[in-house]
């Protein structure tokens, strides 16, 4: 399975992303956000980190660089597009995801593990995953979800909610919403499910000495869902 | 041409930022203080003689990038 990692300027999961994909058996290229063209790719990857300085809103320049018109079209032809933490507020901001990530409630930065409830109907990134409780990491400024009545009404209806922050055994409350999104929402996906934005970090959980290893079932899965 | 842009909160979002100058103020002793909305200006030079065009310039320019409808109302002045 072949994946490309987009690199903005001030991207810095880019490279654990690359480290984790090709952990797991991805063949994975590096892309440049002035590149005009996309390599044949089975998954796009819009890593975390602080594009742009989070100049304006997060994502908001990133969601305008040249690479991205590419990636807006493999996504509306079906391709695979995961975006993590930076990556979903980009993916927010080219209007390929619905809502906006805004500051989190309490005005702090928040870099901890947490616990994520992840829909595991109908969709390449979770089905058939081992757990439906996964321990992964954030670090984020701006992970609270936003979005309007009728577009949460639709997400709900659609089975598009991908991950919801929960307590360890998988209880959505607001005690373990760690920055105020609504109705604790920490991933989502777009309509036909090719698409997931997601402020929590699998990359950052796929070594048992450094964090945890989540992530890994993450990836694996994900690798066996694809082939 | 120079326009200037506000790009607000809607009014019933979240500012976290707004509210913790506000108790700061409170705190400083402006206790009439009752809410505070954070929000951005821009000062745009726009190379357009007829105002009605550089306004409309702008406001594609605010709908496409300085404001996130979602959650932003935008002003040109």
């Amino acid at each position: 399975m072949n994946s490309s990692v987009i690199i903005f300027p001030g991207s810095n999961c880019d490279r654990d992303m690359d480290v984790a994909l090709k952990k797991f058996g991805f063949k994975n290229k590096m892309v440049w956000h002035n590149d005009d063209e996309l390599p044949k790719s089975d998954l796009i990857v819009l890593p975390g980190g602080f594009s742009y300085g989070d100049y304006l809103r997060c994502g908001s320049i990133a969601g305008k660089s040249k690479i991205i018109q590419s990636v807006i079209d493999f996504a509306n032809s079906g391709g695979l597009v995961l975006g993590i933490c930076n990556g979903f507020q980009i993916l927010t901001e080219t209007g390929l995801l619905k809502g906006v990530l805004q500051q989190n409630k309490n005005i702090e930065f928040i870099c901890k593990n947490i616990f994520v409830k992840v829909n595991n109907s109908e969709n390449k990134f979770f089905e058939n995953i081992d757990k439906d409780v996964l321990e992964l990491h954030i670090a984020h400024n701006e992970g609270n979800y936003f979005c309007t009545e009728d577009e949460l009404k639709s997400l709900e209806d659609n089975n598009q909610i991908a991950a919801y922050y929960c307590s360890s055994d998988g209880k959505v409350d607001d005690k373990s919403n760690p920055n105020g999104a609504i109705k604790n929402i920490a991933g989502i996906f777009n309509e036909k499910k090719n698409i997931l934005g997601m402020m929590p970090h699998p990359e950052r959980m796929i070594d048992q000495s450094l964090s945890g290893e989540d992530g890994s079932i993450f990836f694996e899965n994900l690798l066996k869902n694809l082939k | 041409m120079k326009i200037k842009v506000i790009v607000t909160l809607k009014s019933g979002v979240l500012d976290p930022q707004g509210k913790a100058i506000q108790q700061t103020l409170n705190g400083m002793g402006f206790a009439n203080v009752k809410e505070v909305r954070q929000g951005k200006y821009f000062d745009i030079d726009i190379d357009e003689n007829d105002e009605q065009k550089a306004k409309l310039s702008a406001e594609e320019i605010c709908k496409k990038l300085l404001a996130n409808q979602v959650i932003e109302d935008f002003k040109i002045i």
